[in-house]
């Protein structure tokens, strides 16, 4: 099999599995199917045969943040939360908006020639772990302390968000 | 070692393997076994007690906060993956560094523990 | 591309060999937990189907496949039997990365004993692990049961809580292999250098996660009978229920597995050379294989061991023990690691460091028994 016919396989079930996430009516399919995706975009990692990032979004994507998906979804009351559904001219301006970002994106894309890896200079290992590591703790050393403190403010945020209002009824 | 995309391969025989086994497993026990129903019978159980309401309620905020710390520790250790790797390579200067990573990381640890965000007794 | 189909072929009878042993291995698992819980209460146990009960699982699936199976009228169908599928495939997929033995000659051509020998290895089996909250969740939510649901919320809690301080206790292993493959894992710890000797508390807070992931007692709050009914399986009967009955048994074996993986050397066993000398290399190999799931069976019995041993806990001892317990403990052993890997005495410093703790927790324990008499 051609590894391009593998990379049109994958992107359409990428696209398709990403749309079902906003078309279903129900908010835990939504989310079964968004970790679908992540795991399609992990297939696409591979292919660039970038594992450890493949390995990191499983876990960091597909592991962590869609169980807080979860846990944010059923925390609502479903009935009560339904979205009223929108007029027919918001909907009009919402597919304008939508269709003149997909024309300007293609354009872009079309404008630049993205050059291809050069053969000889090609290393196919570059996306290993090892690799990452030593760019990572070498070259972007600051960035990576600087995330610490970001982690930092983020758990002093979640804590002020979590704080629990008088008379909230819950389990 | 020369790692390539298609080392994932026997993957997806796994992964069919895996999912003829339950589809397998879930038609046969459809189609087997007695279907009986009635009202009381359909309802869920909850020790004989007649159900007020359903399950659809909103959770306690505390279980949302530990997913949210979850989601921060998750990250810091996957940030920590490439520097064990290269951990002989880098020395006593990714020693240091990641003591003040980690120190950060205890600090908004304790941070968290001192508000009661963990204690699950009140 | 010849090249690329033959080992394509040996590797997809690899997994699926390795897929019928973790079946096998599961459905004779609850035969022995039963027989091993009957010894230990100084009773026969099952013995009625076969000699020695030994067809009990099969009895027991029958009997499963026969029950009603039945679907709550105000339940979401079709995620209500979407959440044990998800619990069981979950559970089937980590096996792949698992190295099961050394290298085999078959006619020329070589294979590793292991589905897929990937760069982040180790890592495979712990975003599989972390999708393992989706089947329990689904599962309960999808029940439309109270008691189904906060049994569900509870287990996801825990398993998240606990897969944090099992990811740090693996940081170490990393260390010191400087590598996320599972081979290279094994491979550095041949001929008896297993990681147990330098990591005794890292196995410590791997094998206690182990427990919390698996919920197996002392963790298995869950699904604790007396205050939640059945937790997240309240609803489920037929095979739906044992799907989730199952898959926890698949995960002790699997666990057991990568826990001999990690810190027991793998399919290392005392003798590697004089089996090669005597027999061949290929005849090495398979007695790995052996050793391996020796090892990963005797991890079972300690599962089993210690669900009629210790009590389960409570909740709030739950969260405090995987939070401020495992953490902290988890960093420190990072630290003392690193340390001792630098200086060049990775054994002694780690034994010292665990000598160190050890008398810490004591002198604070004598403290805080002061305190608490005054």
């Amino acid at each position: 099999m051609e590894i391009s016919n593998i990379w049109y396989f994958l992107s359409a079930l990428t696209l398709l599995s990403a749309l079902m996430v906003i078309m279903s009516k129900n908010p835990i399919h939504s989310v079964l199917y968004l970790v679908f995706t992540f795991f399609c975009i992990s297939a696409h990692y591979v292919l660039l045969n970038a594992q450890f990032l493949m390995a990191v979004n499983i876990i960091v994507y597909a592991g962590a943040i869609m169980v807080l998906f979860l846990f944010v979804i059923m925390m609502f009351d479903l009935k009560k939360n339904i979205p009223e559904s929108k007029s027919s001219l918001t909907k009009l301006a919402g597919s304008v908006v939508a269709g003149t970002l997909l024309v300007i994106l293609i354009a872009i894309v079309r404008k630049n020639n993205i050059p291809a890896p050069l053969g000889d200079k090609f290393n196919s290992q570059t996306g290993m772990v090892e690799n990452l590591g030593q760019v990572l703790y070498g070259e972007f050393l600051l960035p990576f302390e600087l995330v610490s403190i970001l982690f930092f403010v983020a758990m002093v945020g979640a804590v002020l968000l979590g704080k629990r209002e008088a008379g909230e009824r819950n389990f | 070692m020369n790692y390539q995309p298609q080392d994932f391969l026997p993957i997806f025989v796994q992964l069919a393997a895996a999912l003829a086994f339950i589809v397998l497993v879930m038609v046969l026990t459809h189609a087997l076994g007695p279907k009986r129903h009635s009202a009381k019978k359909d309802d869920s159980f909850e020790c004989g007690i007649e159900s007020i309401g359903d399950a659809r309620t909103p959770i306690s905020v505390k279980y949302f906060l530990v997913a949210i710390l979850f989601v921060l520790f998750d990250l810091e250790i996957v940030f920590m993956y490439p520097w064990a790797v290269n951990f002989k390579q880098l020395a006593w200067n990714g020693f240091y560094e990641m003591i003040v990573f980690m120190g950060l990381l205890l600090a908004g640890f304790i941070y968290v523990i001192k508000k009661g965000i963990l204690t699950w007794e009140k | 591309m010849e090249l690329i189909t033959t080992v394509f072929i040996a590797k997809a009878i690899i997994v699926g060999v390795v897929f019928a042993i973790t079946l096998g291995v599961a459905a004779y698992s609850t035969y022995f937990e039963r027989k091993i819980a009957a010894f230990m209460q100084d009773r026969i146990g099952p013995d009625r189907a076969g000699p020695f009960g030994i067809l009990q699982p099969l009895a027991d699936a029958v009997k499963m496949f026969m029950k009603e199976d039945f679907i709550p009228a105000n339940s979401n169908k079709w995620l209500f039997i979407a959440g044990p599928c998800l619990s069981m495939l979950t559970a089937l997929m980590t096996s792949a990365v698992v190295p099961f033995g050394d290298s085999v000659t078959i006619g020329g051509a070589t294979f590793d004993l292991q589905g897929i020998d990937v760069n982040i290895g180790i890592l495979w089996v712990f975003g599989i692990v972390s999708l393992g909250v989706y089947g329990i969740m689904i599962g309960g939510w999808a029940s439309n049961n109270k008691f189904a649901l906060l049994g569900a919320i509870r287990a996801a809690s825990q398993n998240i809580s606990y897969e944090l301080a099992m990811g740090m206790a693996i940081i170490t292993i990393l260390m010191i292999t400087g590598s996320l493959s599972t081979k290279e894992i094994v491979e550095v710890q041949q001929n008896g250098h297993w990681n147990i000797f330098y990591q005794p508390l890292g196995f410590i807070i791997f094998i206690i996660c182990a427990f919390a992931e698996c919920n197996r007692t002392p963790f298995d709050l869950p699904e604790c009978e007396t205050e939640l009914i059945g937790g997240y399986h309240t609803e489920y009967s037929s095979m739906k229920l044992g799907f989730y009955l199952f898959a926890e048994y698949i995960n002790m074996f699997i666990s057991g597995a990568v826990m001999a993986t990690l810190y027991f050397g793998g399919y290392d066993y005392p003798g590697v050379d004089f089996v090669t000398q005597q027999f061949g290399s290929n005849v090495a190999s398979f007695v790995g294989v052996g050793a391996l799931i020796g090892k990963s069976l005797g991890f079972v019995f300690v599962f089993m061991w210690v669900r009629w041993t210790i009590p389960r806990f409570r909740y709030d001892q739950l969260m405090n023990l995987g939070w401020t317990g495992l953490i902290p403990l988890a960093m420190y052993n990072v630290v003392v690691t690193g340390f001792g890997i630098l200086v060049g005495k990775p054994f002694m410093v780690s034994i010292a460091g665990l000598v160190l703790l050890i008398a810490a927790l004591f002198v604070y324990d004598q403290l805080l028994v002061k305190k608490k008499i005054a």
